[in-house]
């Protein structure tokens, strides 16, 4: 009993210091770098989604970065044709890219390992071409811009917020925004992997035929996992849209989908923890390896070899890691007197 | 849509057709050799290409004709790919097959940065191999470069083939990929053939890229993404898992892509790549491991 108490209170006591980064973070970076953090935050949304579906499922997908751009399309087209708020999009966005995601999966009920992968991966080639086909709607290779065709309809135009009552810089709020809308769906994945769907998923992922013979629905399992993770690239797609407050085919290439997988294997496949750390992976090396060199080719150079080392120090991603030093503690905890 | 249709111009894109999935077909196995031996699709095989053609535009630079910096090249980028999986996939070779991927993809970066790094980034040109004057067969033109680059591309598949069906080496290193544990007892060393698979690989791809290159009038550092998409869907149409499937594949995508791109109007340039790859989706959920694939087998 009293080591159940304990448990609980550990437990709070990371979700309270969780709470107390998030509302202090952007305190103690300048008003700039807080768009960064927004930023992360947008990959940090779909590297949650990605795990679901890849480290809890099994299922690869080389796609997400296209799924994303269905969420952010969603919102920007309801913005520029239909007039609506930028930031009401955003469910819509994340209905869109699930409904998408579901329609995905129904390959992945015959095809596994690599040749899903290629499924998925055609559907990542595929969208930009297609974003510039159907160009009455997405406005072709120019894209859509949000501020300058609705401009009443974007939050923030004048420079400030005001939320409930608080005046906040516009970079503060698209920060407190996305970081929000993150730290619900983290919570959100976290209840789903500890519970019944989760061990289904799990099962699914070690093995589909021994999933099958204790009564799984493959295909409902792995349908839903790919709609799930849908609707979190949707979201994370529909906020990269809110705050570059452009879209175009160029913002949603494949090298997009490249780099969530990147976060996600980094920040540790089958750990939700190790995520916030796949996100500021993906976020700041690039600028990181700018700052080494900025002469011809020598940034992808360290940002390729900084993938490389960090794989073979971690080969099971920062998840891994965490979960290695955790172990003391949770053996402690959950072992029976 | 098909107003002006005649034999003759629909043999001369086959053979256009062809002469691309050749070229693709070169590095498509070498694709079918990584993923045989490690397990994975080796994302940093169209770069290791392009690195390998940008040395032989170095070689040629500095006075040796096409031919003897083409085999050159090749035994330097056999060198390299050894060299490559010794010092990056070893390490790896234990850890999860999501890991070696990623690998592959830091692979992607560090190479291309490295050869932008090396050779600045302005495009040049390869000379041709082949003549570019057309040659008449039974009254259609056909150019000999097309002939020549299915000719160099078959050959080379050809000569891997043999190795790995009459050659010990060859025995070992296809005993190492089917059964590790087995070869192991029976004194082949293993972790070495995967070496050796990785220096074969980036031979492969360096035939390749010296082909796509001279083919363009110029070309730069993003010389072979683009063939090792069509390369990657070509494997997969065949079989990853098959040599054999991935030049058939390879051969056919490319016949595909450019009848598609030449009779259909609405396809075009813009839409050949997604239009491709629809169709294999479609052949891939009624044969799911490919034509020449075999089906994964696995016990609970």
């Amino acid at each position: 009993m009293r080591r159940r108490a304990l448990g609980i209170s550990l437990w709070l006591l990371m979700a309270a210091a969780a709470l107390a980064v998030y509302a202090l973070a952007p305190r103690l970076v300048s008003d700039f770098h807080s768009r960064d953090l927004a930023h992360a935050g947008v990959f940090f949304i779909a590297i949650v989604g990605l795990n679901l579906l890849t480290g809890y499922t099994g299922q690869i997908s080389l796609g997400h970065g296209a799924l994303m751009a269905i969420g952010g399309y969603t919102t920007a087209m309801l913005v520029v044709h239909e007039h609506w708020r930028d930031v009401w999009t955003i469910p819509l966005a994340g209905v869109a890219a699930g409904i998408v995601g579901f329609l995905i999966g129904l390959p992945a009920l015959r095809l596994s390992g690599l040749y899903l992968a290629l499924a998925t991966f055609a559907f990542a080639v595929a969208m930009p071409s297609l974003l510039r086909k159907f160009s009455g709607l997405t406005g072709g290779g120019q894209g859509l811009r949000l501020l300058e065709q609705a401009p009443l309809q974007v939050t923030g135009l004048s420079g400030t917020v005001t939320l409930f009552g608080h005046a906040t810089t516009q970079n503060h709020f698209l920060y407190y925004l996305t970081w929000a809308i993150g730290l619900a769906g983290f919570l959100v994945a976290w209840l789903i992997v500890r519970g019944r769907l989760g061990r289904t998923f799990r099962a699914v992922r070690d093995s589909e035929v021994a999933a099958a013979s204790v009564g799984v629905d493959l295909a409902r399992t792995k349908t839903l996992a790919f709609a799930l993770s849908g609707v979190y690239a949707g979201v994370a797609g529909s906020l990269l849209a809110i705050q570059d407050e452009i879209v175009n085919p160029l913002s949603f290439t494949f090298l997009l989908s490249i780099l969530i997988l990147v976060g996600t294997v980094v920040g540790g496949l089958g750990s939700l923890p190790g995520m916030v750390l796949g996100a500021f992976f993906v976020e700041y090396l690039p600028d990181l390896s700018t700052r080494v060199s900025s002469a011809q080719g020598v940034p992808d150079f360290v940002y390729g070899a900084a993938i490389i080392i960090v794989m073979i120090l971690l080969p099971t991603g920062a998840g891994g890691l965490l979960r290695r030093l955790a172990r003391p503690l949770t053996t402690r905890l959950y072992l029976r007197p | 849509m098909l107003l002006a249709f005649d034999w003759t111009q629909l043999a001369q894109q086959v053979v256009i057709g062809l002469a691309s999935g050749g070229v693709w077909a070169t590095l498509a196995v070498a694709l079918v050799l990584i993923y045989r031996s490690t397990g994975v699709v080796n994302f940093a095989q169209g770069e290791m290409a392009m690195f390998s053609t940008f040395i032989a535009w170095s070689l040629v630079h500095h006075g040796l004709s096409y031919w003897a910096a083409f085999f050159l090249t090749i035994a330097i980028s056999f060198v390299g790919g050894v060299a490559v999986e010794r010092a990056v996939i070893r390490p790896v070779e234990r850890a999860p097959v999501l890991t070696v991927v990623i690998v592959t993809l830091g692979l992607f970066f560090l190479v291309n940065g490295a050869a932008r790094w090396i050779w600045t980034p302005e495009t040049r040109s390869l000379p041709n191999a082949f003549s570019t004057r057309p040659i008449d067969v039974a009254g259609v033109a056909f150019s000999i470069q097309d002939l020549g680059t299915i000719g160099v591309s078959l050959a080379a598949v050809t000569l891997l083939w043999l190795f790995f069906r009459f050659t010990k080496l060859g025995l070992a290193s296809r005993a190492a990929a089917a059964n590790p544990e087995a070869s192991r007892l029976l004194g082949v060393r293993v972790s070495w053939m995967l070496a050796l698979g990785w220096g074969l690989a980036a031979a492969m791809g360096a035939v390749s890229g010296m082909l796509t290159a001279p083919a363009l009038a110029s070309f730069d550092q993003n010389l072979m993404q683009p063939v090792l998409l069509y390369a990657f869907a070509g494997a997969v149409l065949g079989g990853i898992d098959s040599a054999l499937g991935a030049v058939v594949g390879t051969l056919l995508l490319g016949v595909l892509v450019n009848l598609l791109g030449t009779y259909v109007d609405w396809v075009g340039t813009e839409l050949r790549l997604p239009v491709a790859l629809a169709v294999i989706l479609g052949v891939l959920l009624v044969r799911p491991a490919g034509l020449f694939g075999r089906p994964a087998e696995s016990r609970v």
